[in-house]
């Protein structure tokens, strides 16, 4: 399982990117898209870069596959074990000569360099990653399945790591990734997804940001999405004592579509943040973000929306909306949607709430013999009902419900200690 | 007719038959610190349908809202006596579970829960605390559509959200679907009637006479006769300004609707 030594042409490139994190340094809470979000304070920056995963995937890891079928692993952001694809499709490490032409186009090009993100970091430290291509035309019925995982003990202390995931789909192909991220211990996951959809291609995109409670995770996920392309994303954030999950999306070329659904669940003293970046460069594109957060005990949640339209992009059809639960009096939610316009045929749209559970139907329920917790689960997931239901892939949906009631019981439970 | 002596002197028929399935007595509650409730008495003995009338804000509301155990209606002094247990030390859900069902004048929208779900945790959440096996989504399911078809309940509302963008009507039979689902000891149906066509009435109506039974009781609040023409109450009680100012069998009824409330104004202050 020994790696070959980078290729000179992957190294450039990593040296290039290198250089940029070196220039911009790492985000601080002087950075306007970091004003909410303290990295340095996680104290994850110091956090010694693991080392290449040379082992097979630890047994308290065993693989869980969402959604059936044999998962890509990576392990500290080293791939692990091997891989089938199905026809159609080619699934290669970031450093294999076939990869290059791919990298050598899409690396990095969605990602703006100027904004200081931790995606240029990712870029001069991964030590693996993966590409996968869907070739012209072909539409895939069974998802792809990628499963990232932390490992950290005692032992060898707390880790780095710098998952790498590029994801091509060439004209007209379809396919369905589910990307998940758990892990043990303490450590700093630092991801970065790119997806290119070019002309008519699809992709629909479900992440389970699941890590360790006392792990980091930071994920910078890069879209571009062509002509009648449709991205359509659904997230679930429950994991890590600090989250981030940054998205760069650019509606490059007539008729895009971008969807994005995000819930997350924040017990205890999680800070999960949510940070959206979309662009409208062509005309006719439309995009829709919904995001609702459930946040009990301590835990601070952030969401940040930036729509962008530019003069070309006429008869732009965007929407936002951001919608937090505050189940404790500790709980908390900062943040803003920001919208920029520059062009005058659009239809745009932006909201953003914050609440607690409503008392009164609190008490009808409880009224017709449902005890109390349950009532109160019965509310919480009828407040993420609607972003649940844009799940549509079954196994994910019921994971996602099976994640958020196990944290709300955790959340019960720091309230009985208290 | 009417008597205004002691509570429930009117319905003295069923002298010493058993304890009564509830008894408040001296009850006084506050809401937002005003004090709404200032001494109720009534004995509900069971199997008996006894009425509450009064003018708007008079607490009776209230009154079903401090039975029911709802946070911010406070009891400050008296008892509430349910088949000999201290009601008002029990939390609301148990409440529920022991048999007291609470038809809302206002039911509560919940967007986001389906009436399918709801309704099947609420029915297993009972069958559960009296020992019983919980019903599966099939038998359940099945239960349901023969209780919905029965109060003309469109089997599409089950689907839908709890009470979400139904109308005045639809959400008063939707209370009665799930009073005739957990078949309660205490009815305390708080102005079901009103928002109903005479032909939904008669559909709740028939509902209510079709679970009455020798060891169910009824608490009625109503302003309307007709009401009491289609549930034949056992006892009347006048509610004026947080009191029972009078106590009766029906004529009592006919009588208010004769001369109104204003007779009693003075009992009130
Ligand atoms: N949640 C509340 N907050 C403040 N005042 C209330 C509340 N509920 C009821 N009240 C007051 O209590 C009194 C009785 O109301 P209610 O019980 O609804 O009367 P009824 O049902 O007889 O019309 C009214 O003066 C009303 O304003
Ligand atoms: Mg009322």
């Amino acid at each position: 399982m020994s790696a070959a030594p980078t290729p000179a042409w992957l190294d450039a490139l990593r040296r290039d990117a290198r250089a940029r994190a070196d220039a911009t340094g790492l985000p601080t809470r002087r950075d306007e898209a970091w004003k909410y979000t303290d990295f340095a304070l996680s104290g994850a920056a110091a956090y010694p870069l693991a080392a290449r995963w040379q082992d097979a995937v630890p047994a308290s890891l065993a693989t869980r596959p969402v959604a059936g079928g044999v998962p890509l692993v990576l392990v500290n952001g080293t791939v692990v074990g091997d891989w089938g694809a199905p026809d159609g499709v080619t699934i290669g490490r970031l450093d294999s000569p076939d990869a290059r032409s791919l990298v050598e186009a899409h690396l990095g090009a969605v990602i703006p360099a100027a904004r200081k993100s931790l995606a240029a970091l990712n870029g001069g430290l991964f030590t693996d990653g993966l590409v996968l291509r869907i070739t012209a035309g072909t539409r895939l019925e069974r998802p792809i399945e990628v499963l990232s995982l932390g490992a950290s003990d005692a032992a060898s202390g707390p880790l780095s790591f710098h998952p790498r995931l590029l994801v091509v789909v060439e004209e007209g192909g379809f396919a369905t990734l589910v990307e998940s991220h758990r892990g043990t211990g303490a450590y700093f996951s630092n991801s970065v997804v790119e997806v290119a959809l070019a002309e008519g291609a699809g992709l629909d995109h479900y992440k389970i940001q699941d890590e360790s409670l006392e792990g980091v995770h930071v994920a910078t996920l890069g879209v571009s999405v062509a002509a009648r392309a449709v991205y359509r994303g659904a997230l679930l954030q429950a994991g890590s004592r600090l989250a981030r999950h940054e998205v760069h999306a650019s509606l490059c070329g007539r008729d895009a579509v971008f969807e994005l659904d995000g819930a997350y669940l924040g017990v205890e003293n999680q800070h999960l943040d949510n940070t959206t970046f979309v662009t409208h460069a062509a005309p006719g594109g439309q995009s829709r973000q919904l995001f609702k957060g459930v946040l009990d005990n301590q835990a601070q949640g952030v969401f940040q929306g930036t729509v962008l339209v530019e003069r070309a992009a006429q008869k732009t059809n965007a929407h936002q909306l951001s919608k937090a639960l505050l189940l404790s009096a500790g709980a908390g939610m900062s943040g803003k949607p920001e919208l920029e316009i520059y062009a005058d045929d659009v239809k745009c749209g932006h909201g953003c709430t914050v609440g607690d559970i409503d008392e009164t139907a609190l008490f009808y329920l409880r009224s017709r013999g449902i005890a109390e917790a349950d009532a109160r689960q019965l509310l919480i997931e009828a407040f993420l009902a609607d972003v649940l239901e844009h799940v549509s892939l079954d196994p994910v949906r019921e994971t996602f419900t099976a994640v958020v009631s196990e944290r709300l019981r955790r959340a019960r439970l720091g309230k009985e200690d208290r | 007719m009417t008597t205004m002596s002691g509570p429930n002197e009117g319905t003295g028929s069923r002298d010493g038959a058993g304890a009564p399935l509830l008894a408040i007595r001296d009850l006084h509650a506050t809401v937002a610190g005003r004090e709404i409730l200032k001494g109720i008495d009534i004995v509900v003995p069971a199997g008996e349908v006894h009425v509450v009338m009064g003018p708007n804000g008079a607490g009776k509301s209230t009154l079903s809202y401090v039975l029911a155990g709802r946070d911010g209606y406070e009891p400050t002094q008296g008892e509430v006596v349910y088949q000999g247990q201290d009601l008002l030390a029990m939390k609301t859900e148990e409440r529920a579970r022991a048999g007291i069902f609470l038809a809302f004048q206002s039911p509560v929208e919940i967007p986001g829960v389906t009436g399918v779900n709801f309704l099947k945790t609420a029915v297993n959440a009972q069958r559960r605390a009296r020992g019983e096996s919980e019903l599966d989504a099939m038998q359940f399911l099945k239960l349901a559509r023969r209780k919905a078809k029965e109060l003309d309940v469109g089997e599409e509302m089950l689907r839908r959200s709890v009470n979400s963008g139904f109308s005045g009507g639809e959400k008063k039979r939707y209370e009665a679907l799930q009073m005739t689902l957990l078949e309660p000891r205490l009815m305390i149906l708080d102005e079901t009637d009103s928002g109903l066509d005479f032909d939904a009435l008669k559909t709740v109506a028939q509902a209510v006479n079709g679970m009455r039974s020798p060891d169910r009781s009824i608490l009625m609040i109503t302003h309307h006769q007709r009401l009491l023409d289609l549930i034949a109450p056992d006892c009347i009680h006048v509610l004026i300004d947080g009191r029972i100012v009078s106590t009766g069998d029906r004529s009592l009824a006919h009588e208010l609707e004769k001369s109104g409330y204003a007779q009693f104004a003075g009992q009130a202050a």
